[in-house]
């Protein structure tokens, strides 16, 4: 036997003792919960089986999840309850009088045209209904872009430079203005490819990456942060919930 | 008919969902809403057409004996489960209780854990990353660490870190995104329109 093979067993022999010992003591969820945690875990070594096995599970049973989820939270009120509201009385009492919607056979008929997708000889009709989905999408993204991220924003940087209030000028207002002006301005000429990166214009693109770098690394310690709250929990739930040794 | 009715509908709805916006009748809202409920509908079916694409692929797997196909029943074993589980209770009823753990003991821990994994591998890429080399890198490295610390009991020095932090994301992080969002908006109409006018056909797939 190989010293791989071996090890291989070894670690499977302790998962299994581990296992049966907690199932005693702390009972089978919390077990499971724990054991898929260090299955995940495992991969900071390397690519294992017990990752894979974890990570193969997760895909499955998220998929049921969102299927699940999909069906109960979207389809049963706002199809079948539109559509024939006594069917999900028992549901959403609050829909069980109102009067059917019969448009709402169209969002049906578009949803079975979709899955003609998987025939192919008719899959090209399910272009169709894809089309209504693009189609809404791209209406609503164009004023919604237009509005929220273009005008809203350009509307947002145009503010005074030199601030003042009740207590006269604010010197702090002042800069904090004049940075978000001059950082929007310069981080703009940054991403202006169609002239070179030249003279004024490329002191602008150089104030720009200034800016995006203090950005960057603000979003990158924001994610730091976000990643090991989430360490903390995990390790919470592996200490004290599962080993109990945090009191 | 193949690709001239697609182009037709999506010209057609997207100029609607245009013209809505700017003739604000009641009658538009409600078609207009219709719409929205419409592609969220839709979008349910495009999720079961996943799933069938999903349960193919590891069927497959599973009878042609492809590499790792073990695992394929694995996926398969924990997505039936989960669906009975979301059946189970009837008619409109997930609070059942092996739905609910199955949630709680295997969806949310596999999937915190698998986002706490990037926390070591960011920690490895902040030790290259965070040499201060040149200005810029200088610069990145102050501002991730006073993000960082700035919960980090320091006595004296917490409420200056803490006032910096907030004035950096107030400030020179807000006015780079707000560079960043302009330069997305500008693409995002642009593509909406290529879409509306035909330009764009990517989402029609070959024939």
């Amino acid at each position: 036997m190989t010293t791989k093979r071996l090890t291989g067993h070894i670690v499977l022999g302790v998962v299994l003792l581990v296992c049966t010992l907690s199932i005693v003591v702390k009972g089978l969820l919390v077990t499971v919960g724990a054991l898929l945690t260090l299955f995940i875990f495992s991969f900071l070594y390397k690519d294992n089986p017990y990752y894979k096995f974890a990570e193969h599970l997760f895909v499955g049973v998220s998929a049921a999840y969102w299927m699940c989820m999909g069906f109960w939270g979207t389809m049963v009120p706002n199809l079948f309850g539109k559509l024939y509201p006594p069917m999900v009385g028992s549901v959403i009492p609050a829909l069980k009088d109102n009067p059917p919607e019969p448009f709402m056979v169209i969002p049906l008929f578009l949803g079975v045209l979709l899955l003609l997708r998987l025939s192919s000889k008719a899959g090209w009709i399910s272009r169709w209904a894809l089309a209504f989905i693009v189609g809404t999408t791209a209406g609503l993204n164009l004023v919604r872009y237009l509005r929220s991220d273009f005008i809203a924003q350009i509307s947002s940087t145009m503010i005074p430079l030199y601030a003042s209030g009740a207590a006269g000028f604010n010197l702090g207002e002042t800069i904090s203005n004049s940075v978000i002006f001059l950082g929007v301005m310069s981080g703009l000429i940054y991403f202006f490819f169609s002239k070179e990166h030249k003279g004024v214009f490329g002191t602008g693109a150089r104030t720009g990456i200034i800016v995006l770098m203090v950005t960057f690394g603000a979003s990158f310690g924001y994610t730091v942060m976000a990643r090991i709250s989430l360490l903390v929990g995990r390790m919470q739930f592996l200490f004290d919930d599962w080993l109990g040794l945090i009191r | 008919m193949k690709r001239r009715v697609p182009l037709i509908i999506v010209f057609c709805v997207s100029l609607f969902m245009v013209i809505q916006y700017f003739v604000p009748l009641d009658s538009l809202e409600r078609v207009y809403r219709s719409f929205l409920d419409y592609t969220i509908i839709i979008g349910v079916f495009a999720l079961l057409l996943g799933i069938w694409s999903l349960c193919r692929v590891n069927y497959d797997k599973i009878k042609r004996k492809s590499e790792n196909w073990q695992y394929a029943i694995i996926t398969l074993t924990g997505f039936f489960i989960m669906t009975i589980a979301g059946f189970l209770s009837g008619w409109g009823r997930t609070d059942n209780y092996l739905y609910q753990h199955l949630f709680s003991y295997v969806l949310v821990p596999i999937q915190a854990t698998m986002f706490s994994l990037l926390a070591f591998f960011i920690a490895s890429a902040a030790f290259r990353a965070f040499r201060a080399r040149s200005l810029l890198a200088t610069l990145l490295l102050i501002s991730g660490l006073v993000i960082m610390i700035r919960f980090v009991p320091l006595g004296f020095l917490s409420e200056p870190i803490s006032d910096l932090a907030g004035w950096i994301l107030r400030v020179p992080n807000m006015a780079a995104k707000r560079a960043i969002i302009i330069g997305v908006g500008l693409g995002a109409v642009a593509t909406a329109f290529k879409i509306m006018l035909g330009i764009e056909r990517a989402y029609l797939g070959r024939d």
